[in-house]
């Protein structure tokens, strides 16, 4: 018979095969940093089992572990004190090369050219926005997350949330409209 | 909510705007997966690669410029020490040949004056003979 101990354990480790693709995927975008994304993933999920005992499942596992990785993307942004050498340091991919990545489902050569050059400008204006705006744009625009869902994991009003996409998205439109 | 409000939080009602909000998705999610599941894309890395040793080669430049220049400098400052230290035993030089320049003219002028004296002075004893021949001359 197993014990409550080992119930636990499988438990948390059904948790980290379903949702770890995701947080992964989130820090990623955060980041772009490959490394990075996969050593705050590694963290967010050793967090989240020192603290698994502590859950109790008043919010969904996602929300939880989306609560710590916000925090630790927000920490690691942060507590780089020395601006010039996060950018050299740094092993975050640049723009046009996150851009490369779009699946080969794009009709023509030159459709796929036009992908690439919006991803680009998406990416470009990502950039530009603050801590808070680019995390609410991505669970948003990339995670595909309700406005309900966004609040509880960042910890902000909706009203918040809202202000804080409405700004993300004139800056997408901004960047985009450069292009016209 | 005006008009512009509810575009600016509704993307469907721009078009564009939609289409380059998903085509970041499907992007994001497409590099996402590859990196998470499979072996690294090798133009990315080697491009990477690429990067860091070129950061490492500007950075041994500036190093090797910063200790060349900081060799330079010290070379400089040599220099002028050696010059200044030139410059003070010249100095120090003359200043002595001057000093023993006086001391010479002080030492002439002193044995001309006493010179002149001794050669002036008439002994007490031939004193009235000498007043005598003085008198004899003026008459």
């Amino acid at each position: 018979m197993a014990t409550a101990q080992e119930i636990a354990a499988e438990e948390f480790s059904a948790v980290v095969t379903k949702h770890r693709p995701q947080i992964f995927r989130f820090l990623l975008s955060s980041t772009r940093d490959i490394e990075l994304a996969e050593t705050l993933t590694q963290e967010c999920f050793l967090k989240a089992h020192r603290n698994w005992a502590s859950f109790r499942g008043e919010s969904s596992a996602m929300t939880w572990l989306m609560r710590i990785a916000i925090n630790l993307q927000k920490d690691y942004w942060r507590n780089r004190r020395m601006q010039f050498w996060r950018q050299t340091r740094t092993n975050s991919v640049d723009l046009n090369e996150a851009s490369e990545w779009l699946p080969s489902g794009e009709s023509s050569a030159e459709q796929q050219m036009l992908a690439k050059e919006r991803v680009g400008q998406v990416w470009k204006a990502v950039e530009g926005l603050s801590e808070r705006q680019r995390t609410v744009f991505l669970l948003r625009y990339v995670e595909e997350q309700e406005l309900s869902e966004i609040a509880r994991q960042t910890g902000l009003s909706e009203g918040t949330v809202k202000a804080h996409l409405s700004r993300a998205l004139g800056r997408v439109r901004a960047e985009l409209g450069g292009r016209r | 909510m005006n008009p512009e409000q509810s575009r600016e939080q509704d993307p469907e009602q721009d078009a564009e705007l939609a289409q380059a909000l998903g085509d970041f998705r499907v992007s994001l999610h497409a590099w996402s997966a590859a990196a998470y599941s499979g072996p690294r894309v090798m133009g990315v890395a080697r491009k990477r690669v690429w990067r860091q040793a070129a950061g490492w080669a500007l950075g041994c430049a500036l190093v090797a410029g910063g200790v060349s220049a900081g060799g330079v400098y010290e070379h400089r400052q040599r220099e002028m020490k050696i010059a200044a230290a030139q410059a003070t035993a010249e100095h120090e030089r003359q200043a002595a040949a001057q000093r023993a320049q006086l001391a010479r003219e002080e030492e002439e002028d002193l044995l001309a004056k006493v010179d002149s004296e001794v050669s002036r002075e008439v002994p007490s004893a031939m004193e009235p003979l000498a007043q005598l021949m003085a008198e004899d001359e003026t008459r």
